[in-house]
């Protein structure tokens, strides 16, 4: 069945956002799709994940678990200040101090390119907590003592660290160039006429803050050399991006690094690839000859790890007739000292078929730390904007936003592209959720709540994302001759539940059970594959791993042919059997004289169609109850549909939607990173001030699949869902709150004192709270 | 260093005796982490705001980040690593796998714990009773619907 040379294509890949043609090897060629309504067994069935005994026993190992013999610990030193130039470091007095074996700084440090930069030590230091030095000692508490004996003459810089402060011409330059530069650019069709003609113009400015990932695990490394083969262990989400990084920096070949990340305890885009503390701890392991653990705090970990851009967008949304006529949104995002940014116009680009729009967007330098992707990022951050600016329009018009929508989201092709979408089930997420929230109840102005002086809003907003998936990813699965089957790809778990899609996958193809399929990812020496990030994984390895289930089978019914003297086309392989017409003989039996056989399969990730766009939909509803006496929101519940393909595993994809749900429940209406402007230090360092939701925070989630496979996507079916269910849930709480109050909410997240001040406003007003309140 | 120096503590770990020499600075945390390789409980925010490193001391789940480790001289401390017993899981640990009540599973350790605690106290527990007890328990991932649905069918498991 298979062509096995290798040959290199051209395919469309989308991550996070962005579309660009990449070059990818592959291997053999591909199988069609499961239709839909195939009797799968594996697939599509709720499945308990497979590592779920070792994760609720603490027997799951993590990075921060890892104890080896005479490992040593690094603190690193972080700026004090947000911008200043490093004169002098004496570290004399650390050096003297017992237990302490090294010390690294610029003026010692060997190059290591990182992001760009020659050195991982910057002479001018650009936000408080950039690395200054970094102590390797026998005990974290002798690192931590350490840094304090560390003197550095710094010479202190002028710094700007707010978003808007930074756009502002009077502020200091960081850059050469400036501080804002333009990212990126779309027009299309007449929007200043269609502004013109419109009914209804609405234009609005919607502000949202810093999110910070907080990771339960802190970004960290265990690095250790044998002679000169480096193994690191790192929480990541791409462990061949940790052994890229560390090629490029160290400039040693590949095939003398090995990076293993066996458990990771959440990343959501943070973990992307090599980070200091990695390079730090290779080189301290390097010199000093030890196993080397680098591992953030808390602390460092809301300082120096990424964070979502706080941004300020301008929207503006003409209607005439009934209809959107056009769309214009201009996007600042604070990227901090990040060397790129998200791109916040990406919904209001693709999301609705509307003629006329023009979209900007500018990545802003200030003196914080590097943004770093965190879950759809730009997407959140512009669909709330997006989002909140179209409900305004409808309520203006007369129009139920529902309907609204609903009059540009049917539409066959992608308004960027022109391409035809390959499935697109945007107006079934609407009936869904439209029928389970109770959009009917829905009235303009709100609803009474349950206590008396609450009020009470339905809300809604629409989710656009790629999640496609791309080559290359390879999959090798061996077949033991027991029927018990070992499979191996390059990738890792970050939460999400990879290794019991692989299994279910490996299952499905081979006929035999789950349990029957041991999984081991994680490891750079298994077969590449791409980084768990951009909601990828699934749509990118699940059909190599298809493909290597389905060599390894196509092998061993070839065998069995021979050994049972039946021909091939006969034989099917199910439940852990091999048969012919109604005659079942067990994998084991049929290789009882072939005592260690092994049977290898291989497969890789066919490359993306060309003709076609691929995205994912949903929509969220959310119904909340607002007090605005005392300025608290309180969101009962919300219904989260979504249109990815075909469910792999329902039970890990319920889990990912209202995961996803939550965390936007924080951006929402709690979690907001707060830097003092004098000093450019962060004040919300800690899990105490910074408020991630909590289970008492937590409305009923009800989570619905289309559950339609996209038989033109890949072999699976199957879309990606990592960053899906983030996206649409602010802007339908936001728009319930508005419709509960009346009041239009342009800033998140929504605390309290933002919500009472807007009340304030709108009674300022006079007009009873309708209309147009001023953003915070 | 100021201070007393290392002290010998002893106390049941998991229904074994076990004996450390720490620091009197150090914590709970500290000693089944680093002395002990009990790595089950976690170090998340290190200062008692995220209950990750939840274990059970003397039955009252407890903050081991929090927990000076001398002060735990002659108590009983219970760990998510002593919850299975002959390879047979606890039926919360069953739950949390049945409601797939985690994602990256860091925080599930202490989860487990409080929610252990719980079912010993409270036979028939509410979900508001649910709730209290994993108030103090934040998870990053969001995966409280599963974790508040594994306490109710533990327990429902546990009166059968």
């Amino acid at each position: 069945m298979k062509s096995d040379h290798a040959r290199v294509v051209r395919t469309r890949v989308e991550f996070e956002g962005e579309i660009t043609d990449e070059l990818a090897l592959i291997q053999g060629d591909d199988v069609e799709a499961w239709p839909e309504g195939a009797a799968l067994e594996k697939v599509g069935r709720p499945t308990p994940r497979i590592d779920g005994a070792s994760k609720v026993t603490g027997r799951a190992r993590y990075t921060h678990d890892l104890r080896l013999p005479g490992m040593l610990h690094v603190r690193i030193l972080r700026s004090p200040y947000a911008r200043a130039r490093v004169r002098r470091i004496d570290a004399s007095q650390a050096l003297a101090l017992a237990g302490v074996r090294g010390v690294l700084h610029r003026f010692n440090a060997p190059k290591a390119a990182f992001r760009g930069e020659e050195t991982i030590f910057r002479d001018e230091v650009r936000f408080v907590g950039d690395e200054v030095a970094a102590v390797a000692a026998t005990s974290e508490e002798i690192a931590a003592q350490a840094l304090r004996l560390i003197t550095v003459d710094y010479e202190v810089l002028p710094h700007v660290v707010d978003l808007e402060e930074a756009m502002d011409d009077a502020s200091p330059r960081i850059d050469e160039k400036g501080n804002v530069e333009e990212a990126a650019k779309h027009e299309r069709g007449d929007v200043a006429g269609a502004l013109r003609e419109a009914d209804v113009v609405v234009e609005a400015t919607y502000r949202t803050s810093t999110q910070l990932h907080n990771s339960f695990e802190t970004h960290g490394a265990v690095a250790t050399w044998d002679g000169d083969l480096l193994t690191v262990h790192e929480s990541t989400q791409h462990v061949f991006g940790v052994r890229q990084g560390l090629q490029a920096a160290l400039r040693i070949p590949y095939g003398k690094i090995r990076v293993l990340c066996e458990n990771m305890g959440g990343g959501f885009g943070s973990k992307g690839g090599v980070g200091k503390y990695t390079i730090i701890a290779a080189l301290f392991a390097r010199e000093l000859g030890l196993p080397v653990r680098c591992v953030l705090d808390r602390g460092e970990e809301n300082l120096a790890a990424g964070n979502r851009s706080a941004t300020l967008q301008r929207v503006s949304v003409a209607v005439k007739g009934g209809r959107i006529t056009a769309l214009a949104h201009d996007s600042w995002s604070n990227a901090g000292q990040g060397r790129w940014v998200a791109d916040p116009t990406g919904p209001t680009k693709g999301l609705y078929d509307v003629p006329n729009v023009r979209a900007r967007s500018y990545k802003v330098m200030a003196n914080t730390g590097s943004l770093s992707a965190f879950r759809a990022p730009g997407y959140v951050e512009g669909t709330f904007a997006l989002e909140a600016a179209i409900d305004e329009a409808a309520d203006r018009a007369r129009i139920d936003p529902l309907e609204l929508r609903r009059r540009h989201a049917a539409g066959e092709h992608d308004p960027m592209s022109g391409l035809r979408y390959s499935l697109k089930r945007l107006i079934d997420c609407y009936d869904i959720g439209a029928k389970e929230i109770g959009w009917s109840r829905r009235k303009p102005g709100g609803l009474r709540g349950s206590a008396p002086g609450t009020r009470r809003g339905l809300g809604m907003a629409s989710q656009l994302w790629g999640g496609s998936g791309l080559p290359p990813a390879y999959a090798m699965v061996h077949l033991n001759p027991d029927g018990t089957a070992v499979a191996r790809i390059g990738t890792q778990d970050i939460g999400t539940g990879t290794r019991t899609i692989i299994a279910q996958i490996c299952a499905e193809e081979l006929g035999i059970d789950v349990d029957a399929v041991r999984v081991e990812i994680g490891d750079t020496d298994s077969p590449y594959a791409p980084i768990s990030a951009g909601s990828l994984t699934v749509s990118s390895i699940g059909p190599a791993v298809r493909l290597a289930a389905r060599d390894a089978r196509e092998q061993l019914l070839e065998i069995a042919a021979g050994i049972m003297e039946v021909p091939k086309t006969e034989l099917r392989m199910q439940r852990g059997s091999i048969g012919a017409r109604g005659a079942l003989r067990s994998i084991a039996k049929v290789f009882e004289d072939l005592q260690n056989y092994t049977v290898i399969g291989r497969g890789a990730r066919m490359p993306n169609p060309e003709d076609v766009s691929m995205k994912t939909f949903g929509a969220h509803f959310a119904e909340v109850e607002v007090d605005p006496r005392t300025g608290e929101v309180t969101v009962e519940r919300v219904v989260a549909v979504h249109d990815i393909g075909r469910v792999i595993d329902p039970l890990t994809a319920r889990s990912q939607v209202q995961g996803g749900v939550i965390q936007a429940l924080g951006f929402a209406l709690t979690e907001e990173r707060h830097v003092d402007r004098a000093t450019g230090r962060v004040l919300s360092t800690s899990l105490e001030i910074y408020k991630v939701p909590t289970v008492k925070d937590v409305p009923k989630i009800v989570v619905r699949f289309v559950d339609v496979p996209d038989t033109e996507a890949n072999n699976i079916g199957a879309k990606g869902l990592g960053e899906p269910p983030i996206i649409p849930t602010a802007g339908a709480i936001a728009n319930a709150v508005s419709n509960a109050l009346g009041i239009r909410v342009r800033h998140l997240p929504l605390t309290p004192r933002r919500l009472l001040q807007l009340v304030a406003a709108a009674e300022a007003e006079g007009a009873g709270g309708r209309g147009a309140a001023r953003p915070s | 260093m100021l201070g007393p120096g290392a002290a010998d503590v002893a106390f049941e770990v998991n229904g074994h005796p076990a004996s450390v020499h720490v620091p009197p600075h150090h914590t709970l945390l500290d000693a089944l982490r680093d002395e002990l390789g009990l790595t089950g409980a976690k170090r998340v925010c290190d200062e008692g705001t995220c209950g990750a490193c939840t274990v059970l001391v003397d039955g009252r789940p407890t903050y081991s980040c929090m927990t000076l480790a001398v002060a735990c001289e002659g108590r009983s401390i219970e760990t998510v690593e002593g919850l299975a017993h002959d390879g047979q899981l606890d039926p919360v640990q069953q739950a949390f796998i049945a409601t797939d009540a985690y994602q990256c599973g860091f925080c599930t350790p202490g989860q487990i714990m409080s929610v252990v605690a719980l079912l010993r106290a409270n036979k028939a527990p509410t979900a508001e009773d649910v709730h209290r007890a994993v108030a103090g328990n934040l998870c990053r991932c969001g995966a409280y619907p599963g974790i508040v649905e594994a306490a109710l069918r533990a327990a429902r498991a546990r009166r059968r």
